[in-house]
């Protein structure tokens, strides 16, 4: 196994207890768990660093400002970006795709026009473009997911006409664990124009990330689902992309002149960036990138990897579990989604939470996806780069208690 | 886990797994729909009052084993009896459970005697979290009631 045991004494909130027991966090693809490393930069910047950005004539805010725009170029390499410029902070992965589907719905779709979505869509990926199409009259069109929980192409032909002008697509569902086919839909999407919108929120955090390769128009992800603080995301967009973008939200930051009636915008990513931004966040997660690059985010998948084969192997041996997610390690990510028996996943939480291992019930703001599955709710274990093997071995023993409180066994 | 063992007591369990009076009305009947966005729970209640008497009953519906058990001993609880009577089996329902203010309704000398199955969810009191997944029937059945008025 990858040897990442070191790095559980970096967090921690690992060290508490929970109902008696030493904590089990296997809900990293709701939200990360962070390293002092994070938690002490964030401190030291409103120690020592606090001013608003960019308008300031004073030397700390200058400060603020340059710690805050090294944050935009370290997300930048982080992800292989052509330049800092490219990178777009915003409040989250949500706030990202309602920037694109908004700025492209209120601008550019026309009514018969199409955006292609996946089934496996969180519904922050479903819901901005159900809102832009009761505006513009566009269509939404579902690829669906086949037998082995994969993105089935075999429709994608028939989908893909000149009416499509959006694909947006998860790069890594948060409920399957499901890899998506980014490259697939990029090379498709190249024959008919259209773009290419990539929810990278679990993509990120878990699997080394180019965008020079992905074949995107656009990459969002969210600081907190990888080791950052709330209230921090980025949308990446191609210069071009970014250029014709319009904004969605104006205010103070991102123009260049205000007259009475009309405004010109500041250019690329600050257009963006209304209001003041989330400073300490952005430099939060500039931390945390740092953290992850140190790690290696080959390391951290491969060592992903290796604790999700070994969970579904332990999983399998669970009388009446059902696993929903690809079997092959190589297809998935670390989020794995399950139901034991007739134990619906909110008891299930609760009687794995007195022993000390948090998992996330529910339907997992995939509400479409959990009905082409036919589960009201599953339960769901997700794991990062502070987890091992023990804490699948403590979910499994945790589930021989459920399956006996259910009165499962004898 | 003597908490564990009190959150699925046996007879929980036992609604939870064979509900009473599930299905759908026909005829004239009140519908309501109880929602548990957060959580994805559904319970779906079909009410007959005739002359002020809950007359029939048919629940549906999925979700935990707290919300879908309580329903189903809701309608145990309610079923026969005059609206008035069934708003004030609610009510102690919810101070029973916390989500009303007053005093502990139950008589614990003789368990089962003022709420009878519904007793044994007080071990959902523990788990505060779970509170609202046992109140669902409950507010649907408020819904119910004030569509009747």
């Amino acid at each position: 196994m990858t040897d990442l045991a070191h790095l559980r004494e970096d967090f921690p909130i690992l060290e508490r207890e929970m109902n008696g027991h030493p904590l089990v966090y296997l809900d990293s693809a709701a939200t990360t768990q962070k390293p002092v490393q994070v938690l002490d930069t964030i401190d030291r910047f409103y120690r020592t660093m606090n001013a608003n950005v960019h308008r300031g004539a004073y030397e700390l805010s200058a400060e603020a400002t340059d710690a805050y725009e090294g944050a935009r170029a370290r997300v930048a390499s982080f992800i292989n970006a052509g330049s800092p410029n490219e990178v777009v902070f915003t409040r989250g992965a949500t706030s990202g795709l309602n920037f694109i589907a908004y700025g492209y719905g209120l601008n550019v779709l026309k009514p018969g026009d199409k955006v292609v979505l996946t089934i496996m869509e969180h519904h922050s990926n479903i819901v901005p473009w159900q809102l832009v199409a009761k505006h513009t009259g566009v269509e939404l069109v579902y690829l669906s997911l086949n037998e082995d929980f994969e993105i089935d192409l075999s429709t994608l032909d028939e989908v893909l006409d000149d009416r499509v002008k959006i694909i947006a697509a998860s790069g890594m569902s948060n409920v399957t664990g499901t890899i998506g086919p980014i490259r697939q839909l990029a090379d498709a999407a190249g024959s008919i124009d259209a773009l290419v919108v990539v929810d990278g929120a679990q993509l990120v955090p878990h699997h080394p990330t180019d965008v020079a390769e992905l074949g995107a128009d656009f990459l969002v992800f969210s600081g907190h689902k990888m080791l950052g603080p709330t209230g921090i995301g980025v949308m990446w967009g191609k210069p071009e992309r970014l250029e014709e973008l319009e904004p969605t939200e104006g205010g103070g930051e991102m123009i260049s002149d205000v007259q009475l009636y009309e405004s010109s915008w500041a250019p690329v990513p600050h257009k963006f960036e209304a209001g003041t931004p989330p400073i300490a966040q952005a430099v939060g997660l500039g931390a945390a990138v740092d953290y992850l690059e140190k790690v290696g985010m080959a390391a951290v998948r491969e060592h992903e990897v290796e604790i999700t084969r070994y969970a579904l192997d332990r999983l399998g041996e669970v009388p009446d579990l059902t696993v929903y997610g690809p079997s092959d390690t190589d297809k998935r990510g670390g989020a794995v989604s399950f139901e034991l028996a007739d134990i619906h996943a909110h008891d299930l939480a609760t009687i794995l939470d007195q022993y000390g291992v948090a998992v996330r019930a529910g339907h997992h703001c995939a509400k479409p996806l959990m009905r082409h599955l036919n589960v009201p709710a599953t339960a769901r274990a997700s794991f990062y780069l502070y987890n091992n093997n023990n804490d699948v071995d403590r979910l499994v023993d945790a589930l021989y208690e459920a399956r006996t409180v259910f009165g499962l066994d004898g | 886990m003597a908490d564990l063992e009190e959150l699925y007591r046996q007879v929980i369990l036992d609604h939870y797994r064979a509900p009473r009076h599930r299905g759908t009305l026909s005829g004239d009947h009140i519908h309501a729909e109880g929602l548990n966005p957060s959580c994805g729970d559904e319970f779906f209640l079909d009410l007959q009052i005739e002359d002020g008497v809950v007359t029939d009953i048919a629940i549906n519906g999925q979700g935990c084993s707290i919300s879908q058990a309580s329903g189903s001993m809701m309608t145990e609880a309610i079923l026969g009896k005059g609206v008035d009577e069934v708003r004030q089996v609610s009510g102690t329902f919810k101070v029973m459970m916390g989500i009303e203010e007053g005093d502990d309704p139950i008589d614990h000398e003789r368990p089962g005697s003022v709420l009878g199955d519904l007793e044994a969810l007080q071990g959902v009191r523990k788990f505060p979290v779970r509170i609202k997944c046992a109140d669902l029937a409950w507010t649907t059945l408020d819904d119910a009631l004030t569509q009747g008025e």
